[in-house]
Order: structure tokens, then C-alpha cells, then sequence
């Protein structure tokens, strides 16, 4: 029974757990027999929201990151990537493709990024107390010989 | 992460390997603007057959490595992009301003 299954995770805010995140998230995701294709969206949707985190969410502090992957009915993972940070004040103008507060070093594709790889991102924050990002996708049934 | 330099007549290939996330990309970025300095390339291709993995990250440093190459009157290209990192730069639109091959 893989419906409802879940895990948890919480990870101090250091950008060195990125690559940690992003495979525990395929890893989990794995037991629904994803393509590569879908695995790499997955890996990269969960590096965008935990960058996201890292550098907006806490800019000058280590938070901590929350993570929830479960498995939906219709094999839908539901990845959720929480933070206790900062907050968006304008969350719109944030999934602006392009838009960033984060100078040239970030290239303001965060969302645009995990929109386009995901079926459903939804964001939810408030300004001081945090923001979560909570983004389904169906793994398709594969046919013989995929 | 780490980065390999070659001479290819006016062009300089670098090759990139390793995971490009937001972790790897500041150190990245200081290695490539220092190769580039010294080497004053006219062009510049971006290798990215080593790259496993890449987020917007990656499109941030190849932004950057296209203003610098560009200010000098120089092409930037990218070739062997794996099926992830071409996902990435698909959906990024990147492509309208610089030429992409895909690893074969």
C-alpha cells in the first residue's frame, strides 16, 4: 500500500543539504516507478523550493527547512517544502518568471522552474512567519518496455 | 563541481563537472570569471556532458559567463547538455539567446 505513505524531514538551512533534499525526494518518489524524465523534474522542483528557502527565507540566519513527501491516491507525489522565515510579500510578483531580489547571482526562474515541471504549485506565506510550498505530480502508469 | 579549460583555436571550452545547484554556483562562478580573465578567449563553449544535475542556478552562471564573453564582443554557446539540464534550459527560454546542443 504506497498510498499514504510519507516522510519527513527537517534540515538546518545550509546550502551543502540541497543535493540531500532533492535525492531523499527522488528516493522516496522512486517506489512509484517514475521515468527519468519525472524523477529529474521531482529533483529539480525540491532544489528550487529548498533554494528558495535557503537564500530567501533566512538570508542572514540558519533556519530550519521542513519537508513533506506522501503519496496521494492516483500515484500523486505531494512534495511540501515549509519554512519558519522571512515570508513573501508580494507572492505573485515572486512567480513573476525573472523576478529576484537575489541580485545576478539568482536568475529569478525559481517558480517559472517548478510550475512547468510540476502538475500544481501552491504557495503560501505571510510576511515574518513563513512560507510554504506545496507542488503535485503525477507519476503516469508506465506501459511495457518504458 | 569543478571546471576544466581547453584552447580550441580563438574558442575556450570548459568543461564542467559535477552537480550545478545553488551550493556549487558561487565558487563556480569566481573559477570561471578567473579562467576567463586570464585566458581573454575570443569565444566560449560551456561543456555541460559532465553535468548530472542542474537547477536555475546553473542558468544564473551561464547568464553571467554570456555578459562576460559578450562585453568582449565574444559568442558563448552551450553543447552536450544532458537530458536534465536540458529540461532546465528548455524551460528557462534561454535558447532564444544562446545555441544549445544536446549530448548525443
Amino acid at each position: 500500500m504506497k498510498e499514504g505513505n510519507y516522510i519527513k524531514l527537517e534540515l538546518p538551512s545550509l546550502a551543502v543539504n540541497e543535493g540531500f533534499a532533492r535525492s531523499a525526494a527522488a528516493a522516496f518518489c522512486s517506489q512509484l516507478d517514475p521515468t527519468l524524465t519525472e524523477l529529474g523534474d521531482i529533483k529539480t522542483a525540491v532544489s528550487e523550493a529548498v533554494t528558495n528557502a535557503i537564500v530567501h527565507a533566512y538570508p542572514d540566519s540558519i533556519g530550519t527547512i521542513y519537508i513533506r513527501c506522501r503519496i496521494l491516491a492516483g500515484d500523486i507525489i505531494e512534495i511540501a517544502v515549509k519554512d519558519k522565515g522571512r515570508g513573501i510579500e508580494d507572492i505573485e510578483k515572486a512567480r513573476e518568471p525573472l523576478f529576484t531580489t537575489g541580485g545576478d547571482d539568482r536568475s529569478g526562474m525559481g517558480f517559472t522552474i517548478m510550475e512547468t515541471f510540476m502538475d500544481s504549485v501552491k504557495v503560501r506565506s505571510r510576511p515574518g512567519s513563513g512560507t510554504t510550498v506545496t507542488m503535485r505530480r503525477r507519476i503516469e502508469k508506465r506501459r511495457k518496455g518504458q | 563541481m569543478t571546471v576544466q579549460a581547453k584552447r580550441e583555436g580563438p574558442a575556450l571550452r570548459l568543461m564542467l563537472r559535477g552537480e550545478l545547484d545553488h551550493s556549487a554556483a558561487q565558487g563556480l562562478w569566481h573559477r570561471i570569471e578567473d579562467i576567463i580573465s586570464y585566458e581573454s578567449p575570443r569565444d566560449c563553449c560551456l561543456d555541460l556532458s559532465k553535468v548530472s544535475f542542474m537547477d536555475s542556478s546553473g542558468i544564473a552562471i551561464i547568464l553571467k559567463t554570456y555578459r562576460m564573453v559578450n562585453s568582449a564582443g565574444g559568442r558563448l554557446w552551450i553543447e552536450n547538455a544532458a537530458q536534465q539540464p536540458l529540461r532546465v534550459l528548455d524551460a528557462s527560454g534561454i535558447d532564444r539567446i544562446i545555441k544549445i546542443t544536446a549530448l548525443n
